[in-house]
């Protein structure tokens, strides 16, 4: 078996009394889809910040490509190559579309102290922002300003920012969100090819998507994974059918 | 050194402190339950002290003169903030750092043109003028130990005022969810205006009790301010603990650096050039121990989050 | 944006008309007032670069005002006594040479900005503009207790310092060298506003945690935002000094940082031409309020509430109508 590209190992996190995360481990393999599931409230949100850095642990490691990353902050985690998506989109609301990505370009190149040649006619930057733009399908609204793009867009916007950070792990927060039935679809088939590129950590609400998608599922409840295993087996799985898919699954 | 002149020098330190309490306390309250920051509050503070020293100019009361400080400055602050302030909490610190900083110049120029610009002198109440002998035989004015003994009242009712009362709840309930006590039903924008008044008030009556010992003219809240600024980056925003111990550190500091550097620098220097090093970084002292603060304490001493 | 293009021409060659209609009425004091508002633009400039592009609420702008009055001062002093300004451990002369005292100013603000500014940017709202505040008027009272350059009542110049090839006492000559300033200035805080620096101290701006997620941190943009913000501001306090072959204290009171920022304000934050037009305004309302009454500051005040409160895009944003997203 091929070594992990992400490895999170015991992690923990309480605030107060409550304990948001209780010793989780999981494992990103390189080219899986590995989808995070469970109830609101379960931790995700929480889980996915320590993973990313916005959130300091209590307690345990997180591991990226081999390299102990526990101790870095967002900044240095992103530069390492951790490509990551908001649940509730965090863009540059005033800026361009186009702007937004190439943001994501230049902080991928990290030559940011250039103070005289207008960033937006750097051929090189503004090309792999496009590029980025046209894979998400969103080139036609380049010129737009970030604030008016619908819902959906945003989402699509945070997907190819990341996509410009060449990451070497995607971390995606519900990217479908807001997508409508179609949108959805079209994300689906995109993030499929996309293990191929790097492999995702995948939250996400839309089911259909997740079984559709996931090599591995892994179910999070009150802080804990009570599961992980194939779509089928997590299908199959009592605790999960107890937890999560609920009373009328269960009856 | 000798030892009196070093309690003499402590006390002063304490009666400074706590007049910058009156301040501090005040701006940490609005910023606390209003989230607006108040560059007027020095304003206020002159307001108190001119009040007071016209009122003791016509009555001769120093009791009138001290009530009509109290009256003038939280009646200048309520209608300031009905005016100006309530339409500044939803804006950000910019807007409110200019529109208060454009309310300093209406008001300094305001008494400017009031007043003239000589300045007005409010004299110690005959009761209190004079010096009266401390246990070890220390001399000192009575009315600076009054000063520090109406100061840590002040500071007494506030906590108090806070821990026990009805108001103090609906300050605490506002300073954690503002939404919350709107929900709960209490009227958020008598509230608001009430806090203001208050912090006002305390500003006043530190302008007239300081004005019987400085003299009162316009600007004179300005240097104030900004060591209660000083006062709440160290003690942490919003905390009237906070105010208090950074109140009381800065008045030390401050008075106490000034008098010990130069000597201290005079035991290693040309005692020509340790006079001026020494009183030019006593002067930077206040600030060298907020640097300090800041540098392991980032939110200030007691400041939560 | 083509009006504020056009709105920003006119503002630009607004000084140097009214300086050339001056000179051709012989007023040399109005050339000197808009010397004086070229001068107080080019501060705002420099504020306008950590205000408006980085969002940085900084009321310690006077420290580098006044840092780089003094270093005018103390180079120019030294030269006038004939005195080194340091023998050891290397000499130090002063100097008359306009040239020198801008790269001295330069420095000087630029170096302080980087203290204050690694400090003050730890943190963030209302704490930054406090302790901004604060080491504002540190260096205010530290020039006022500090003997050794005139302390409380300042220093005084006699003639003014050289530049190459112009004859800096003559008014107009004067004026061109603070205008030529504060265009190159203009031109640079352009650059810098379109360069990936400035795409991504704005972005981190609107939103801090996107630009950490792409890997950049805020607080090193913000830091070099400062120094920059405060190098040139220091250059504007070197051009004020020479301007009024004085400098004191009050150049680092807390009134000056006000004032700076009533420039940007006025003008219109974040616009490249904001300061232009807000020092313009302030030295017309100084001048033309002044005349009516001594206590002007009040109608400034007011002037300056009613623009807070109701026209929030400023003199330009309320002749050019919505700030267009940056191209």
């Amino acid at each position: 078996m091929t070594d992990p590209l992400l490895k999170i190992s015991n992690l923990n996190k309480s605030f107060g009394a409550l304990k948001a995360t209780d010793d989780v481990s999981l494992t990103l393999l390189p080219g899986e889809i590995h989808a995070l599931i469970g109830p609101n409230g379960a931790g995700k949100s929480t889980l996915i910040k320590q993973v990313a850095g916005g959130l300091v642990s209590d307690s345990g490691r997180v591991e990226f490509s081999g390299r102990d990353v526990t101790s870095l902050a967002t900044v240095a985690r992103a530069r390492a190559g951790l490509g990551r998506t908001f649940q509730i989109s965090s863009l540059a609301m005033e800026y361009t579309v186009l702007q937004n990505v190439v943001l994501g370009a230049l902080g991928k190149d990290g030559r940011v102290m250039r103070f005289f040649r207008p960033v937006m006619k750097d051929r090189d930057l503004v090309d792999r922002g496009m590029a980025a733009l046209t894979r998400v399908g969103l080139e036609d609204k380049a010129a737009r300003r970030t604030a008016d793009l619908s819902h959906g867009q945003r989402r699509l916007l945070e997907v190819a920012v990341a996509l410009t950070l060449e990451p070497k792990v995607f971390l995606m927060d519900e990217p479908m969100a807001g997508l409508g039935a179609s949108g959805s679809k079209r994300l689906t088939a995109f993030l499929d090819g996309l293990r191929a590129q790097a492999p995702i950590l995948l939250v996400e609400h839309d089911m259909d998507a997740v079984f559709a998608l996931a090599d591995r599922i892994s179910v999070l409840v009150y802080g804990r994974i009570i599961a992980t295993g194939t779509a089928d087996e997590i299908k199959r799985d009592p605790a999960v059918r107890e937890a999560y898919l609920g009373a009328e699954d269960a009856a | 050194m000798s030892l009196i002149l070093l309690i003499e020098q402590v006390l002063n330190g304490l009666q400074f402190g706590v007049m910058l309490f009156l301040m501090a306390a005040g701006l940490t309250l609005i910023f606390g339950v209003m989230g607006l920051i108040n560059l007027a509050h020095g304003s206020l503070y002159m307001v108190g002290a001119f009040a007071a020293a016209a009122v003791a100019g016509w009555t001769g009361s120093f009791i009138l003169a001290l009530i009509a400080a109290l009256a003038a400055a939280a009646a200048a602050g309520a209608l300031v903030e009905l005016l100006v302030i309530r339409r500044l909490y939803d804006r950000d610190h910019l807007d409110q750092v200019l529109a208060t900083f454009a309310l300093i110049l209406i008001f300094s120029e305001g008494t400017r043109w009031l007043f003239g610009s000589f300045p007005l002198f409010l004299d110690v109440p005959a009761a209190l003028a004079g010096p009266v002998m401390l246990p070890g035989g220390i001399l000192y004015p009575l009315y600076r130990l009054v000063i520090i003994g109406v100061g840590l009242l002040v500071a007494a009712g506030l906590f108090l005022l806070i821990a026990k009362t009805r108001i103090g709840v609906q300050i605490r309930a506002g300073e954690a969810d503002r939404e919350m006590i709107a929900a709960l039903g209490v009227d958020i924008s008598k509230l608001y205006t009430l806090v203001f008044a208050l912090g006002a008030a305390l500003a006043g009556l530190a302008g007239a009790l300081v004005g019987a010992i400085q003299s009162v003219q316009v600007g004179m809240g300005e240097p104030v301010l900004i060591l209660a600024f000083v006062v709440i980056v160290i003690g942490g925003i919003g905390s009237i603990k906070g105010a208090l111990v950074g109140s009381l550190l800065v008045g030390l500091t401050d008075t106490l650096g000034g008098v010990l550097l130069p000597p201290l620098f005079a035991s290693f220097m040309q005692a020509s050039s340790a006079n001026s090093v020494g009183s030019a970084v006593a002067s930077m002292s206040i600030y060298i121990l907020m640097v300090g603060v800041l540098l392991f304490k980032p939110s200030g001493l007691f400041g939560g989050t | 944006m083509a009006r504020e293009t056009l709105l920003n021409i006119v503002l630009f060659l607004m000084l140097p008309v009214t300086a050339g209609i001056a000179l051709l009425l012989d007023e040399p004091f109005i050339i000197t007032l808009v010397t004086k508002a070229a001068i107080l633009a080019l501060a705002g400039v420099g504020l306008n670069i950590a205000l408006g592009l980085g969002g940085l609420v900084s009321f310690g702008h006077a420290a580098f005002f006044g840092l780089g009055g003094y270093a005018m001062g103390i180079l120019a002093s030294h030269a006038q006594s004939y005195t080194p300004l340091m023998e050891t451990p290397f000499l130090i002369e002063g100097t008359k040479s306009m040239l020198v005292i801008w790269g001295a100013a330069l420095v000087t603000a630029a170096l302080a900005a980087l203290a204050i500014g690694a400090l003050s940017l730890r943190t963030t709202g209302v704490y930054f503009i406090m302790i901004t505040l604060a080491f504002g008027q540190m260096l205010y009272y530290f020039a006022i207790s500090w003997p050794a350059y005139g302390g409380e009542d300042g220093l005084s110049i006699y003639i003014r310092n050289d530049f190459p090839g112009l004859n800096t006492l003559d008014p107009i000559q004067f004026f061109a060298i603070a205008f030529g300033v504060l265009a190159i200035a203009l031109f640079g805080a352009s650059r810098i506003a379109k360069a990936p620096f400035g795409l991504a101290l704005f972005a981190a701006r609107q939103n801090a945690e996107r630009v950490e997620t792409v890997g950049l941190t805020p607080f090193r943009l913000r830091l070099v935002a400062f120094v920059i913000s405060g190098a040139v501001t220091g250059l504007a306090g070197a051009l004020f000094a020479d301007l009024n072959r004085f400098v004191s204290p009050t150049m680092f009171s807390w009134h000056t940082s006000g004032e700076i920022m009533v420039f940007v304000i006025l003008g219109g934050v974040g616009r490249l031409f904001g300061p232009v037009a807000g020092a313009a305004l302030f030295i017309l309302l100084e001048h033309v309020l002044g005349g009516i009454s001594d206590f002007w500051q009040v109608y400034l005040g007011i002037l300056l509430l009613l623009v807070v409160l109701f026209a929030r895009g400023g003199l330009i944003g309320t002749l050019a109508g919505r700030e267009v997203a940056h191209d």
